[in-house]
């Protein structure tokens, strides 16, 4: 699942259009943050209210209300980096032309499953030393004779599916959401091209229904990225404190 | 359009879950970058605008409900004073009711003394007169007396000596006469 490359033009390998905007959306990124934190006035203007706004969101409504306690703050960074990472390079398939959501290709959303199940692992392991795998797979209070069956079905769930899922569930809205756009588009083109002027009205059914997914497309782009990175911080409260549960 | 999906299609030989991996080093080596800036530069601007925000919100409710004390102090203050204002007021006022009925009781003591001495300088100035009426009266009945007496006897009593002594004795007797009288 490759688009032929922007460099060289046209080979099956090489600088895709998907590389051109996972920098494209760094870019982005890092420029409106900076841009709206450099002031720093108390008063804020309208550009450093979206951008506290926006860093507010991540860090109060995500990494403060799931994480918690006093050391929430250490975590803001990788789940602001995260979901705003992921939500630019997401809005791309709803931008016209572009039209491309950068974890329809699956090695994207990959990387960042594998970083947050690292992370959450590594956090584990130095939150509660090598006892927590046991912690992780041995639920308290479970008799002992279902523990045969909880333990393994704890370590697939938690060590082997999760990353898993973590990764398919954003790489397949997104390639869904993109497939249904352009599967429309070509669907109308289709259409259109017929002789028959019937068959070329039923273009404009398709058109509605295209724009009604199209919305539809736009807010799972965003609950997307809000699904992973609120999911990263349960994952790494679960490690955190992964001897009360 | 078409035909690019014909082609993504039928080159399907790779399944849509095999990555690639250029795209996966060009993610990573993206999301580090980004990591790094907003480790670095982002999350410490927004939190010390964040910090110094709460800073002065502080500030300004401490200076707030400092105002408020000073406020209420004042109004406090104020209220000790209309009253203090007040209490002097009536003390003043019961101060002058008072001071003007002792003047009052003054000028009538002063008015009854004065009356009295009047009645006592009158008293003493008619006693002076009638005591000079009893003087006067005395010589003028004595010289009256002998006048008659003289003309009724036909015999100048023009000794003078002579005839006082006589005129004293006779009110000498008079005199005792009356106060035998009296007793």
């Amino acid at each position: 699942m490759h688009l032929p490359a922007i460099l060289p033009w046209g080979a099956a390998d090489g600088f895709s259009k998907q590389m051109l905007l996972v920098i494209l959306s760094v870019v982005i990124i890092a420029t409106f943050f900076l841009l709206a934190a450099r002031k720093q006035q108390l008063v804020p203007g309208k550009l450093q209210f979206a951008g506290e706004m926006a860093y507010g969101f991540v860090r109060n409504s995500i990494a403060k209300d799931i994480i918690g306690g006093k050391d929430f703050m250490k975590y803001v960074p990788l789940l602001f980096s995260l979901f705003f990472f992921i939500l630019v390079n997401n809005i791309y398939g709803a931008i016209p032309v572009i039209q491309l959501p950068s974890f329809s290709h699956v090695g994207g959303a990959y990387v960042l499953a594998g970083i947050v199940y690292f992370t959450w692992i590594g956090i584990g392991i130095k939150k509660n030393g090598i006892k927590y795998f046991k912690l992780a797979t041995v639920p308290s209070g479970v008799p002992f004779y279902i523990l045969p069956i909880v333990v393994p079905i704890e370590i697939i769930s938690n060590f082997l599916v999760r990353p898993v899922t973590h990764s398919l569930r954003l790489f397949a809205t997104m390639l869904a959401g993109h497939l249904i756009v352009m599967l429309a588009g070509s669907g109308i083109e289709y259409l259109v091209m017929q002789e028959n002027l019937l068959l070329k009205g039923t273009s404009v059914l398709v058109l509605v229904g295209a724009i009604a997914m199209y919305m539809l497309e736009a807010l799972i782009m965003a609950l997307q990225a809000y699904v992973f990175t609120l999911l990263t911080a349960i994952y790494i409260e679960g490690a955190l404190h992964a001897d009360s549960h | 359009m078409n035909q690019l999906i014909i082609s993504a299609a039928t080159e399907g030989a790779t399944s849509p879950l095999m990555p690639n991996v250029w795209e996966m080093g060009v993610v990573l080596v993206g999301f580090a970058v980004l990591m790094y800036i907003v480790v670095k530069f982002i999350v410490p601007m927004f939190e010390k605008t964040f910090a110094e925000r709460a800073e002065a919100i502080e500030g300004g409710i401490a200076k707030a409900e400092k105002a408020q004390a000073e406020a209420s102090a004042a109004l406090e203050e104020y209220k000790q004073q209309l009253n203090d204002a007040r209490a002097e007021a009536n003390r003043i006022r019961e101060e002058a009711r008072a001071e003007g009925a002792q003047i009052l009781a003054d000028l009538k003591e002063k008015a009854a003394a004065e009356s009295a001495r009047i009645t006592a300088q009158a008293h003493v100035q008619i006693e002076s007169e009638r005591q000079a009426a009893v003087v006067s009266l005395r010589s003028e009945v004595g010289t009256l007396a002998t006048t008659l007496a003289g003309r009724i006897v036909g015999e100048a009593l023009t000794d003078d000596e002579r005839s006082a002594r006589v005129v004293d004795r006779f009110l000498a007797d008079l005199e005792n006469q009356n106060a035998g009288a009296a007793q």
